[in-house]
C-alpha cells in the first residue's frame, strides 16, 4: 500500500545530464553527423580539400533525422527533452520578449522566493504583468531558484502582483515551468498547500486576462498554482503531469525505475493533453526542440501571447470569468482518450444521473 | 484489536460505541463515509445527490498488469461506495446542510473527476437552497489514475468555492486523518471555518516524501492537526464526540 499523501509527490527531478554535448540518448545518430561535420571542416581547412557538398548533404541528413526523431518522441524522451539543461528558461523570455522588464520583489510577509520571478514589462505593446517559474542556468542560480520548486511564499507574491494588476487592468501572462511545489518542512510549516489553494481559488475571479504557458516542466499542483486562467497553452515538447512520472512509478509500478512507463500511461504531452481539454494551444517548437533555437521558440511565444491577450482584450469581462469557470468546470466532460479512444458525452450522463437523484430524494423530518 | 497509538487492547464494539475512538488515549480511527455521515448527521436525515456518479477513465490508465477500472471494481466491492466522495443534504442538530463526505476506502480517498464534480454539485445546491455547506475531507490527493484530469479538479473545486464565497455562503471544512496532496491544496484548505480532528494527519507533500527530499528526519508531531493548529491553519481541533454541537453553534453564529 502507497504512503498517504504521496499521490501528488512533488519530489524535485533530477537534472538529466546528457552525456556529451548536451545531445539525449536517443540523438545518438544526430551526434554522429555533427561528428562527421566537424570532421570535414577540419579535413577541408587542414587539406585544403572543398567538402561542402558533402558538408550540406549530412546537414540536410541531420534535419531529416532530427525531424524524424521528434515526431515519434514517446513520452518519457519528451520529458527528458522539457528537461534538458539548455532549454530556454524564464530568463530567456524575459530577456528576448518582455520589453523593459521591471521587476516586483517580495510577498510582503515573509520573503522573496526566487523560484518565482514577478514585474511589469511589455509583450508587443501590450502592458503586461509576468508570473513566471524560474530555474537558474549557473549552479549559483539554480540554488537560488531553490532548481525551480517554490515555497508559499512564492505563491504569495505571485498572488500579490496579480491583485495588483488587477487594480490597474492589466493583463498577466504567466510562465508555467517547476518540478513542483518545493516538499520541504519550512514549506509545510508556511502553508504551502493553503497558499496554493488560494491562488487556484482567487484566480478564478481576476478581473483581467490570464495567459499562462507551460515552457517546460508543468510539475503538478506547483505548476497549477499558477495555471488557472483564460488560456493555457504548452510548448510542443513541454509536459504537464499530475505527478512526476518517477513519483508515479514509485507508487504504482513499486518501482521508480519504470518511470517510462509511468510517463506513457499519465498522458502527459501536448498532444494528450490537448485531447483531454487541459490545454487549448500547443505552440510547436523548432526542429529538434527548444534548445536547438532558443530565438526562434521565444518568437513562437511571443506570437502566440500577443494574438491570445487581444482575443481575450475583446472578450466582455463578465464573459471572460463565465468561460474561465466553463474552462475549469468541463475538464474531463468531454473526451475519453483511453485505450478505445472514442468521445464520451460525460455531461449529458452527469445530467441524466443528476435528474434520477433529485426524484430520488424523500425530505426527511429534521430531528433535534 | 489493538490501539495503534496507545497500543492496548481493545474490544472492537467498545470502540464502535465510542465513536471510534479509541477510550484509552483519544485516538480517532479512520472511518468510512457511512459511519462518518451516520455519526454526524440526525438520524436518517442524509438525503444523497449523484450516487450514481461513477469514475469513467479518462486516460485508458494501465499499470503493472492491472488498469484503473479493475482497481475501481475492486474498491467498489471494499468500500461498498461507488467514489471517493458521497454528497447529499442532510440535517445536523436540526440545521440544514449540504454535506460531502470523503470515502477513505476508495482509491484511497483520492480526488478524481468524480470527487471533484461531486464538490462543485455540493457547492451549486449550497448556493441554490441557501444552506451552509459541510466537507469532511479524508484524502490521499490528486488520483493519479486520471492524469492532469485530476490535477484540474483541484482548480475547478476552487473556482467553484469562490462562487460560493461571492454568493456568501458559509463553508466549513472538517480535516480528518489523512488530509493530504491535491485536496489540502484545494477546497480543504478554503474553508470559512476549518475544523480538524486530533491526531490528523494534515499537509501538503506526504511525510515519506518531504524526508527523501531534504534527507533529515521530520520533527515530532510534524503535519499533524496540532501542527497545523499552531501554525495558524485551522480554527480549531474538535473531538469526534463534539463534532456535531461545534458545527451547529457554528451555523448558528454565522445566521443571516
Ligand atoms: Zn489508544
Amino acid at each position: 500500500m502507497a504512503e498517504w499523501g504521496t499521490l501528488t509527490g512533488k519530489m524535485p527531478s533530477q537534472n538529466i545530464s546528457p552525456n556529451n554535448g548536451g545531445y539525449l540518448d536517443f540523438e545518438q545518430k544526430v551526434a554522429e553527423l555533427d561528428d562527421q561535420v566537424k570532421e570535414l571542416r577540419g579535413l577541408g581547412s587542414t587539406k585544403g580539400i572543398d567538402y561542402s557538398a558533402e558538408i550540406r548533404r549530412l546537414q540536410r541528413e541531420r534535419v531529416a533525422e532530427l525531424k524524424r526523431i521528434y515526431s515519434n518522441l514517446t513520452a518519457w524522451q519528451t520529458v527528458q527533452v522539457a528537461r534538458h539543461p539548455d532549454r530556454p528558461l524564464l530568463s530567456d523570455y524575459l530577456n528576448l520578449m518582455v520589453k523593459g522588464f521591471r521587476e516586483l520583489r517580495g510577498d510582503r510577509c515573509f520573503g522573496d522566493d526566487r523560484s518565482i520571478v514577478t514585474g511589469l514589462g511589455r509583450i508587443g505593446r501590450e502592458k503586461v504583468m509576468v508570473i513566471g517559474q524560474n530555474k537558474g542556468k549557473t549552479t549559483k542560480e539554480k540554488v537560488d531558484c531553490n532548481f525551480g520548486c517554490p515555497n508559499p511564499e512564492g505563491y504569495r507574491k505571485a498572488l500579490a502582483k496579480m491583485k495588483f494588476a488587477e487594480k490597474f487592468g492589466i493583463p498577466i501572462v504567466t510562465f508555467v515551468d517547476t518540478p513542483g511545489a518545493y516538499p520541504g518542512i519550512g514549506a509545510e510549516e508556511r502553508g504551502q498547500a493553503q497558499a496554493i489553494a488560494v491562488n487556484l481559488m482567487e484566480m478564478s475571479r481576476i478581473r483581467v486576462p490570464i495567459v499562462s504557458i507551460c515552457i517546460g516542466e508543468g510539475g503538478s499542483g506547483g505548476a497549477l498554482g499558477i495555471s488557472v486562467g483564460d488560456r493555457l497553452a504548452m510548448l510542443q515538447f513541454a509536459y504537464y503531469s499530475v505527478i512526476s512520472p518517477e513519483g508515479c512509478a514509485a507508487i504504482l509500478w513499486r518501482d521508480g525505475s519504470q518511470a517510462a512507463d509511468a510517463a506513457q500511461a499519465l498522458k502527459l504531452t501536448s498532444t494528450d493533453l490537448l485531447k483531454l481539454g487541459l490545454i487549448d494551444a500547443v505552440i510547436p517548437e523548432p526542429v529538434g526542440g527548444a534548445h536547438r533555437n532558443v530565438h526562434d521558440v521565444v518568437h513562437s511565444v511571443e506570437r502566440y501571447t500577443v494574438k491570445t491577450l487581444a482575443d481575450l482584450k475583446r472578450t466582455k469581462m463578465e464573459n471572460l470569468l463565465e468561460n474561465r469557470y466553463k474552462k475549469w468546470r468541463s475538464l474531463g466532460t468531454s473526451v475519453t482518450i483511453g485505450a478505445r479512444g472514442k468521445p464520451r458525452p460525460t455531461k449529458a450522463r452527469i445530467k441524466a444521473v443528476a435528474k434520477v437523484a433529485s426524484t430520488k430524494a424523500r425530505p426527511t423530518p429534521a430531528k433535534v | 484489536m489493538r490501539c495503534p497509538a496507545c497500543e492496548h487492547m481493545l474490544y472492537k464494539r467498545t470502540v464502535e460505541k465510542n465513536l471510534t475512538v479509541c477510550p484509552e488515549c483519544t485516538h480517532h480511527f479512520r472511518i468510512g463515509a457511512a459511519t462518518r455521515i451516520s455519526y454526524l448527521v440526525d438520524d436518517g436525515s442524509f438525503q444523497q445527490i449523484l450516487e450514481d456518479l461513477t469514475a469513467s477513465d479518462p486516460l485508458g490508465f494501465k499499470f503493472r498488469g492491472t488498469t484503473y477500472k479493475q482497481r475501481i471494481k475492486d474498491d467498489e466491492k471494499k468500500s461498498g461506495s461507488k467514489e471517493a466522495m458521497q454528497i447529499g443534504k442532510a440535517f445536523i442538530k436540526g440545521r440544514g446542510v449540504v454535506l460531502g463526505v470523503m470515502e477513505p476506502n476508495f482509491l484511497m480517498g483520492s480526488m478524481g473527476y468524480v470527487v471533484g464534480e461531486k464538490l462543485c454539485a455540493a457547492v451549486d445546491k449550497a448556493i441554490e437552497e441557501s444552506l451552509p455547506l459541510v466537507v469532511v475531507s479524508c484524502s490521499g490527493g490528486a488520483r493519479m489514475h486520471e492524469g492532469v484530469v485530476s490535477l484540474g479538479q483541484m482548480a475547478k473545486t476552487s473556482a467553484a468555492l469562490a462562487k460560493f464565497d461571492e454568493a456568501r455562503g458559509l463553508f466549513i471544512s472538517v480535516l480528518t486523518d489523512p488530509t493530504t496532496g491535491g485536496v489540502t491544496a484545494s477546497f480543504a484548505m478554503l474553508g470559512d471555518i476549518t475544523i480538524a480532528e486530533p491526531g490528523a494527519l494534515i499537509g501538503f507533500a506526504g511525510p515519506r516524501t518531504i524526508a527523501e527530499t531534504i534527507k533529515v528526519e521530520l520533527p515530532e508531531g510534524f503535519q499533524t492537526a496540532e501542527f497545523m493548529l499552531e501554525h495558524g491553519f485551522v480554527d480549531m481541533i474538535v473531538h469526534r464526540k463534539d463534532l456535531r454541537s461545534e458545527i451547529a453553534r457554528l451555523i448558528d453564529y454565522c445566521q443571516k
